[in-house]
């Protein structure tokens, strides 16, 4: 975990220092790295901030920088169902298999992604959610369909929950250089590595961009319950099935009134 | 479920990490991480819960688990721990319902072991039907189907028989369940077995096939089936309504108990937290409802019965039947439904 985080920033930092003309360094870090899931936790707040170091090679931009961070959970295969009305009662009709789309995604910027960047740019690093490829299984080939209402569902049903979502304004410039944002992580984010991409943009095109992760884990209790289910099902089981007799017992011990 | 956190952020950028605190700090008073589920909910909901399900499951010898279920998949709970949590609280609910009613010495226990020799073996038939009907894409719809369909005519016959049955006492003739001379044809059948407790003195075949039904639709609905074991005891074996219930009891917990231990060996999604809340709730809630039982009427009992079954195979039917909010659903692949 450590090491790949290192090597991530490694990498991150030596291809932003590969882009030629462009001297700035982009310069991030997240409030908490690993998010703790106990008996209370109800969704959690992280604070990603950074600042863009100049030195005396920067070019001069006419225009001030923009930050674009695009946060991605865990993968996962989704199915997305249609019903249809056949004789009168509603019966899922059809169905599309999504390949490992990311369990949560939050594209935070600091204005209109389409006022950053062009749309072939977006296109190109894969900016924005419309711009995130979320393969599907057709014919046991794996592509993506234009235009694709099953995609549009998926989008918008995961929006709903808080999984998906794109922000103009959740990236706040303190300076012109130093910036913050807030990485919303509602209660039902499934746990795993999380990954923040954070670009910078001047002038329409990336100028420097960093990696950075973080994860969600469960300890304590919670842990323990899980590994147990998992791990020793019998055992589990059985004990599951004593706490209920025994619940139920002193129930009626409790309760006796005769 | 809770409203996505993200949607409604005007400048969520923007705002102070103080100012964001406050409501989730609240929220924390009487929210709970379900570990299995993966969710935080509202305890002191999941303990009214356990209480509304646990008075009824009581009051008419049901495990209640076709009440519970529906609702844990309304909160938010996957449709997989749901099921499979519900039958560790129905084992709880119904294991201290079976003692109230064993205090009472009005249950019998050589008729619920008779009927779960049956049970068992309907289990094993049924899983292998559920198994296929997952291969086909539709379990949803079957099972859908079936409740609407067993909920629907089981409620209009309880309902039907009650009324009649409420109508003959307002008159002033004596209710007369048993009639001496109205023996069905398998009274003529062979092995016959004294129900010493139950007063009935019938063939273990009807029995067995009664269990045998019992296990089959339990499995492939994933319900404990004591709404219908009730009625067709009563009915087709003619056994009294009090002893139906609390010998009711004791086959629900024994499936269940059995059912748990199954649940947590082969998909592990007993979430023992949540099942924990709800059999607080309902074990306490169940005590209240066998000792509302006893001040009632059979009739009524059966009547009130029915019209609850009734209310949940409608509700069913118009999920069927009403165009739903969105047509579209996802689910994770992996998942049982």
């Amino acid at each position: 975990m450590r090491v790949l985080y290192a090597a991530t920033l490694a990498a991150a930092l030596f291809t932003a220092g590969a882009v030629p003309a462009a001297a700035e360094r982009l310069v991030a870090s997240l409030s908490d790295r690993h998010v703790m899931i106990t008996s209370n936790y109800s969704g959690v707040e992280l604070v990603l901030f950074g600042s863009v170091e100049r030195d005396t090679s920067s070019a001069v931009h006419s225009n001030p920088y923009d930050i674009v961070a695009t946060v991605i959970g865990p993968r996962q295969t989704l199915r997305t169902r249609r019903k249809q009305r056949v004789l009168g009662i509603w019966v899922n009709t059809a169905a599309r298999t999504f390949v490992d789309p990311p369990s949560y995604l939050a594209v935070l910027a600091n204005r209109p992604l389409d006022s950053i960047a062009n749309a072939e740019t977006r296109r190109r690093l894969q900016l924005g959610i419309a711009d995130t490829p979320l393969p599907e299984l057709i014919n046991n080939d794996i592509g993506e369909a234009a235009n694709d209402p099953f995609r549009a569902a998926t989008v918008r049903l995961l929006s709903e929950r808080g999984l998906y979502g794109e922000q103009a304004n959740a990236v706040t410039f303190l300076t012109p250089t130093l910036f913050r944002a807030a990485i919303r992580l509602p209660a039902q984010v499934p746990v795993g590595d999380y990954t923040v991409d954070v670009k910078l943009f001047a002038d329409g095109n990336v100028i420097g961009h960093t990696a950075l992760l973080f994860e969600i884990v469960k300890v304590g209790f919670e842990q323990f319950v899980v590994e147990a289910a998992r791990d020793h099902g019998l055992l589990y089981g059985l004990a599951t099935a004593c706490m209920a007799l025994a619940t139920g017992w002193i129930a009626s011990v409790a309760f006796r009134r005769d | 479920m809770r409203l996505p956190a993200f949607a409604g952020m005007p400048g969520g950028g923007a705002r102070v990490e103080g100012a964001c605190r406050s409501p989730l700090a609240r929220q924390r008073i009487v929210q709970i991480y379900l570990p299995i589920a993966d969710i935080p909910v509202n305890i002191f909901l999941l303990l009214a819960m356990g209480l509304a399900v646990g008075f009824i499951s009581g009051m008419f010898g049901i495990g209640g688990g076709f009440l519970m279920t529906p609702l844990l998949i309304f909160i938010g709970v996957e449709p997989a721990v749901a099921v499979a949590s519900v039958t560790t609280h129905v084992a709880a609910s119904s294991f201290s319902g079976a003692i109230a009613y064993w205090r009472r010495r009005v249950l019998d226990f050589t008729l619920a072991l008779t009927l779960l020799a049956g049970g068992i073996v309907g289990s094993a038939g049924g899983v292998a039907l559920f198994t296929w009907l997952r291969v086909l894409d539709q379990l949803d719809l079957v099972i859908g189907l079936s409740y609407v369909t067993l909920l629907t005519v089981v409620g209009v016959l309880m309902v039907g028989e009650s009324a009649r049955a409420i109508m003959r006492s307002r008159q002033g003739k004596p209710v007369e369940l048993r009639r001496p001379g109205s023996h069905t044809w398998f009274h003529g059948l062979p092995l016959k077995l004294r129900f010493k407790r139950s007063k009935v003195y019938v063939s273990a075949i009807p029995v067995l096939a009664i269990g045998f039904i019992i296990g089959f639709l339990g499995a492939v609905m994933g319900i404990g089936g004591g709404f219908l074991l009730v009625p067709m005891l009563i009915y087709l074996l003619r056994v009294p309504t009090m002893t139906v219930i609390g010998t009711s009891m004791v086959l629900t917990f024994l499936t269940m108990v059995a059912a748990t231990v199954l649940h947590a060996v082969t998909n592990h999604q007993v979430d023992a937290v949540l099942a924990l809340i709800l059999m607080v709730g309902g074990v306490t809630g169940a005590q209240f409802g066998a000792q509302a039982a006893q001040r009632i009427r059979g009739e009524w009992l059966r009547l009130f019965l029915g019209l609850l079954v009734l209310a949940v195979g409608m509700r069913f039917a118009f999920q069927l039947v009403i165009r739903p909010d969105d047509l579209y659903s996802i689910r994770l692949v992996g998942g049982v439904l």
